[in-house]
């Protein structure tokens, strides 16, 4: 049985971020790229799940060949192989969608693991509508999951509290924070990973509906003002959270 | 101006804030028509006040709790029947679960924690954050249908008081393949993701022990307590309560930063918050930064003549 795990290539999360000369998309100067956090806890419980119940853990991954430092990471992790979906071009989630569903319907994968979010556009969208343009089921958010046989008891995280959804396979699950705790890659991992395959094929064509027409950053904020620096300000901020800023 | 339509979103048959929200913005983009999926939920009737002209509920005795697989059947089903052009959500667990699954069945594109529209009518575009705040875009969505989900405490809820009609349209054959079994709440506290006052502690509280003080002036503002990733990772507060771009993203009235440095991970999660008190004992913490009020001094001294100032005006 194969299990797919989708992975995003993106900023580190510490990256400045600056718009591009373009005006559409950032300025890649000093920019380095990571796995997508949420992703690493999309490899990790899959290779759980691989350990648990066998199979064999394929990473797919939508992009150009900078994906392919994103790709060996989650090799070393322990993943078995990997295909990469080429397109040079900006593809929005839908169109990404597209191509995962198309190599998860090749791969025949019944369990498919997604990360909730990639922390570019912070979408937290690409595994529901894989799910849906493949007819499977789909938990996000997930912070706990059981699968037994056919069975998949998960747990997903809603404002104050969480929900136990009951589905079954074939199932795409979207990676919390809480999940679990990723795994590092060993040294022996990452050298096995530089010998693995990455297949790399054309990613399914697809329309993009989303246009971006341009990107810009916030408009700064007014220098905030220094109540005080000693008790003695309490009264004072207090006076101006309910008479300025009316809040209290 | 075209035909819009707004999931409304209830938890145990009561509406969300957030979709009263929903429901007032969708006016800008022609003929509103709400939209509920639930059991027996109440006060929709009210909805008619926040601009809706027409209200449906979408009944079945399976939607007393959320089904994923259902919910997203049944609403798609009638937003195609409906002929709608545009399909608002809210941003919220629940919206964002459903929206790109509706999306897909619309065939229609998504664009998501949508903050403000340029325009009127179906051609307005929508602005949203990326790059967790770091950036923003203004994006087109394409397709004959679009689907926006709006983050929540952003947009105003604006009623009339009046009241209208409730369309009930019972649905039978509702898709189980996923359903929530389970609710488990979290100990009875505010949620950092639906309160309009958070007050956060972060590493410079040096303790779990300490985060009473956090407590007591969150329970004198009835604000919600939240934490940056160091205090979570270290296990003094529960992941649900962690702020940033890792965490929760909230945009509350007052957002109340203690011993929190402001690390760009950290204001990712609430720099949109409409006022921001930091108290901190570095002046060069880049929380000040965003801060419209700062006090520069000892938590420890600075929280318990806090929270007693904040009790004595609400006494009065
Ligand atoms: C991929 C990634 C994701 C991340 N996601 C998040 C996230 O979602 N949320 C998040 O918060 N962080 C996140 N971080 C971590 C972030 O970079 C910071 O490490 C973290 O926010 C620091 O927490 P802190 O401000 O509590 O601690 P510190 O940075 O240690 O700051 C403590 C502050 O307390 C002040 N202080 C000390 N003593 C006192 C006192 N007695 N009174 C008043 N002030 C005092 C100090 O001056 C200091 O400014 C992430 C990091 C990475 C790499
Ligand atoms: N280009 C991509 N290739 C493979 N997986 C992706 C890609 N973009 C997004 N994903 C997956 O979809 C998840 C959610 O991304 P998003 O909807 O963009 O926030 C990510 O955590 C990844 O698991």
């Amino acid at each position: 049985m194969k299990i797919v795990v989708c992975v995003s290539h993106v900023p580190d999360t510490a990256t400045k971020i600056n718009v591009g000369s373009d005006g559409k998309t950032i300025d890649q100067n000093g920019v380095t790229y990571v796995v997508n956090p949420y992703d690493e806890f999309a490899i990790e419980e899959a290779l759980k799940t691989k350990e648990k119940s066998g199979g064999e853990v394929v990473i797919v991954s939508v992009g150009t060949d900078k994906n392919k430092d994103t790709i060996r990471k989650a090799l070393a992790m322990g993943a078995d192989s990997a295909v990469l979906l080429k397109d040079e071009n900006y593809r929005d989630s839908f169109a990404v969608a597209k191509a995962l569903a198309e190599e998860i319907k090749a791969q025949d994968a019944r369990i498919i693991f997604f990360g909730k979010q990639s922390v570019d556009y912070d979408n937290s969208i690409t595994g529901q509508m894989t799910a849906e343009m493949l007819g499977y089921n789909c938990v996000t958010v997930v912070v706990r999951l059981e699968i037994d046989g056919d069975k998949v008891t998960a747990e997903r995280e809603i404002e104050g509290g969480k929900e136990v959804v009951e589905t079954s396979l074939p199932v795409v699950i979207t990676a919390q924070k809480g999940l679990n705790e990723p795994r590092y890659a060993s040294l022996k991992g990452i050298m096995q990973a530089k010998k693995k395959k990455i297949e790399e094929k054309d990613a399914a064509a697809a329309d993009n509906n989303l246009e971006i027409v341009k990107m810009f950053k916030p408009a700064p904020k007014a220098p905030g003002k220094i109540v005080g620096e000693d008790v003695s300000a309490v009264p004072e901020l207090v006076r101006l959270l309910r008479e300025e800023a009316k809040v209290i | 101006m075209g035909k819009v339509l707004v999931f409304v979103e209830q938890r145990n048959n009561v509406v969300k804030k957030a979709s009263y929200e929903a429901v007032t913005a969708a006016k800008k983009f022609g003929e509103v028509e709400a939209v509920c999926t639930g059991a027996n939920v109440e006060g929709l009737d009210a909805l008619a006040g926040y601009g809706a002209t027409k209200v449906t509920h979408l009944k079945s005795a399976d939607f007393e709790n959320y089904t994923p697989s259902g919910y997203a059947k049944a609403f798609a089903d009638y937003a195609k029947d409906s002929g709608a052009e545009v399909v608002l959500f809210s941003n919220t667990a629940m919206g964002k679960d459903l929206a790109p699954r509706v999306a897909v069945k619309l065939n229609a594109g998504l664009a998501v924690d949508v903050v403000s529209f340029n325009g009127d009518g179906v051609e307005a575009t929508a602005v949203r954050p990326v790059y967790a705040g770091k950036a923003l875009v203004e994006v087109k969505v394409n397709s004959a249908v679009k689907v926006y989900t709006l983050r929540p405490n952003t947009f105003a809820a604006e009623t009339d008081g009046s009241k209208g009609d409730v369309n009930v349209v019972e649905v039978s054959d509702v898709d189980l393949g996923s359903k929530v079994v389970e609710i488990k709440k979290s100990e009875g506290k505010l949620d950092v993701a639906e309160a309009d006052v958070i007050v956060s502690g972060g590493r410079g509280l040096k303790g779990p022990e300490h985060f009473n003080l956090v407590e007591a002036l969150a329970d004198s503002l009835g604000a919600a307590v939240g934490a940056s990733r160091a205090v979570v990772d270290a296990g003094w507060r529960p992941h649900s309560e962690q702020v940033g771009q890792t965490g929760k993203t909230v945009s509350p009235s007052l957002y109340v930063a203690v011993g929190i440095s402001g690390a760009i991970q950290h204001l990712a999660g609430m720099r949109s918050s409409k006022y921001i008190v930091a108290i901190n004992k570095d002046k060069d913490a880049p929380i000040f930064q965003v801060a419209d009020y700062g006090i520069v001094a000892d938590a420890f001294e600075i929280l318990p003549e806090l929270t007693n100032e904040i009790k004595k005006i609400k006494a009065e």
